[in-house]
């Protein structure tokens, strides 16, 4: 067994199965529009990423992802609308060059914190800065004071109430409840039509492929082993001489980061982006994503949220009744009777029987992944 | 800004404000009462305390029309039958669902609140196909509507005197309930330590199964009381869960005193910037304050100093 320093070799199978389905099977087997649902279900996939380094690992819940998946995508639809509305493209409206909703409510000029997103670069620097400064100052107001738990979950959800409000209420500035709509070119290029969609499928996946490896990183590494650690016993960890607040700071920001550019991909797939995906009802869907995948599992957080979004695109187009009653028995069975998610059945049940049929291939039991705390959830 | 006001006119009007924020206050109060219950002393997130509120509205609403259509000669007084009523329904759906649900959760508070979410998104779900998506009003009773007069300018609602009195009344017997009777120190007790209350001879497990439905109770009774006020919807009580659990956290979630404070607090900044700016506005202020409050005040207002 030749061990990577940050893949055992059935993790790197597993990494590699996933690309294999993303990269290959689904773009072979779906049609256009079905790919692109699946290019907007990938979009939490990121989120429910960030979750399972910041939640399954840290063993901070933040039910406020949906901030920082709405600021990632408000900064790139701020930059595609405004490509959108340039001179010839608004000439009907009573001041052209600005967005036709600033037209709307009356706001003649640019407001200034528009202005930057001319820029592209600017605007994927923004994706990445704003909510990454965002999640660190809620971070440290919050971890330096030893707020955790139950709390801090209160209080990002508290966050995700005011920015809707806020998103809403600003009409002139945001778009208000219907959002930013029409968004049509990036940079010239023609988001719309079909082709375009599939470029910008096999792009995303890209990403999160990347951030796969980035969380995989983050999970081998003595980082990973440090929010291990923290999650159990928080207390031995501060006395053992680390700083157990920056360590909460860290994770939360790269939950933030992944769940933007997710919300960055959603904007540019969709095409739009509006309030509705900002709130607390999204973000603590985008938590079931990542616990109905498995909490502990990166891979298993990208198959949660692929299945959680079929079952729900087809459940609620043919039994609308059905899927709330669905989905809320998804959320209790997860929690009382496979805390680990899908991955856990996957440890738990198959996993050993592959193993029985291969025994040459006997995996070592590591002390610090997955099957350590398979038998029950994090404590607090 | 106040140019055009008499100073009378300023006067009334911040009375009329005023009044209308002690409204509002009694509503956070009921609803916050059974969540600093629940949260508070038992330490479970009840993401679906607003769907037990609802439950009470939609009682209230059932034996209105009960009333309505039966009993008319005694529809003034359908409204204590209705509270009654209210108080029983959600306190009964509220054991039921602590004994198939929450007593396996009491070590993971915050997998309870994964937990009560699908609760809260299954019981949406049942009283829309039940009631329908339409919201529902109830029609009150001849001596509820109308205002009191209590100057020539100021006039306040008759339901919203009636509110606050049913906001007093319930407040006092929690309080009683809480830190007077053998029960409620039986509850503290088993709060504070739950193995030391076992061994000392409390049923522990059948003091959190009437605890937390105590707390669902009283969220029916909330509810009871929105019905006067608002019109009731099956996603109406998503709308109240994070301010009813700022209140409780706000006020330090083992504090009654706390809770009503941060009530108080919070719903009177909120109807004095309402006059000044749009309510959207108002509110983004409001939460903002609590939440750096709570940032530079990580426990509360009125935090319990305990040993942890």
């Amino acid at each position: 067994m030749t061990d990577n320093r940050f893949f055992n070799r059935s993790e790197l199978i597993g990494i590699l199965v996933l690309a294999v389905f993303l990269v290959v099977v689904l773009p072979l087997t779906l049609d256009v529009f079905r790919l692109n649902l699946v290019a907007k279900y990938l979009t939490y996939a990121f989120v429910a990423l960030g979750l399972v380094i910041c939640w399954g690992y840290g063993g901070i819940l933040s039910l406020g992802q949906g901030v920082f998946f709405g600021l990632g995508g408000y900064c790139m639809a701020m930059f595609l609308k405004l490509e959108a509305s340039s001179v010839e493209n608004t000439k009907i409206q009573s001041t052209p060059g600005i967005p036709d909703f600033m037209d709307w409510n009356q706001i003649t000029a640019l407001p200034l914190f528009w202005k930057p997103f001319n820029s592209l670069t600017f605007t994927i620097a923004a994706i990445i800065l704003v909510p990454g400064i965002f999640a660190f100052i809620i971070g440290t107001a919050m971890f330096k004071r030893r707020v955790g738990g139950t709390y801090f979950a209160i209080i990002t959800q508290a966050v995700a109430a005011i920015l809707t409000i806020l998103i809403v209420g600003q009409q002139g500035y945001t778009g208000g409840i219907n959002g930013m709509t029409d968004l049509r070119t990036l940079k010239g290029w023609d988001i719309r039509p079909d082709h375009a969609k599939v470029v910008l499928y096999f792009f995303e996946v890209g990403c999160l492929l990347v951030c796969i490896m980035i969380a995989q990183f983050i999970r081998r590494s003595k980082l990973g082993r440090i929010l291990v650690a923290m999650r159990e016993k928080e207390d031995r960890v501060r006395f053992s001489g680390y700083s157990v607040a920056n360590f909460k700071i860290f994770a939360f920001c790269i939950a933030a980061v992944f769940a933007a550019i997710g919300g960055a991909m959603f904007a540019l797939n969709v095409g739009f982006m509006s309030p509705s995906f900002v709130g607390i009802v999204p973000s603590i869907e985008m938590v079931i994503y990542t616990a109905v995948g498995g909490r502990l599992s990166i891979l298993g957080a990208v198959y949660g949220t692929l299945l959680v979004n079929f079952a729900k695109t087809s459940l609620s187009e043919t039994f609308p009744e059905l899927w709330l009653f669905g989905l809320g028995g998804l959320f209790i069975a997860v929690v009382l009777a496979f805390p680990n998610g899908l991955a856990g059945i996957w440890g738990d049940y198959v996993q050993p029987r592959i193993d029985r049929l291969m025994p040459s291939r006997k995996s070592k039991p590591d002390g610090w992944t997955d099957s350590s705390v398979a038998d029950g959830a994090p404590a607090e | 800004m106040f140019g055009d006001y008499s100073l009378g006119d300023l006067g009334s009007i911040f009375v009329m404000q005023g009044f209308a924020g002690l409204i509002l206050f009694s509503v956070y109060v009921l609803m916050a009462l059974g969540l600093a219950i629940i949260f508070g002393q038992m330490g479970v997130i009840n993401m679906a305390h607003g769907e037990f509120m609802i439950l009470g509205a939609y009682v209230t609403w059932m034996t209105s029309s009960f009333f309505q259509s039966y009993l008319p000669s005694l529809f003034s007084g359908y409204f204590f039958l209705a509270m009654i009523l209210a108080f029983i329904a959600s306190g009964a759906l509220g054991m039921l669902v602590e004994w198939v649900l929450i007593r396996h959760l009491y070590k993971r508070p915050l997998d309870t609140l994964l937990a009560t979410w699908g609760l809260s998104l299954i019981l949406q779900q049942a009283y829309r196909s039940v009631f329908g998506a339409r919201e529902v009003g109830v029609e009150l009773p001849q001596w509820m509507l109308g205002s009191l007069h209590v100057t020539d300018s100021i006039e306040v609602p008759i339901n919203g005197v009636f509110v606050m009195c049913l906001t007093v009344l319930i407040t006092i017997s929690v309080a009683y309930v809480m830190y007077r009777s053998r029960w409620g120190r039986q509850v503290r007790a088993v709060v504070q330590n739950r193995i030391m209350a076992g061994a000392v001879g409390i049923n522990t497990e059948k003091v959190d199964r009437y605890t937390f439905g105590l707390g669902c109770g009283i969220a029916g009774i909330a509810g009871s009381a929105f019905t006067m006020i608002g019109s009731t919807g099956p996603t109406s009580g998503q709308l109240y869960i994070v301010d009813t659990f700022l209140v409780v956290v706000f006020g330090g979630a083992a504090s009654l005193v706390g809770t009503i404070a941060s009530a108080f607090s919070i719903s009177q900044t909120q109807s004095t910037l309402e006059f000044f700016m749009s309510g959207s506005m108002a509110k983004v202020l409001t939460l903002l304050a609590v939440v750096g409050i709570l940032m530079l005040r990580p426990q509360g207002l009125f935090a319990l100093k305990v040993r942890k």
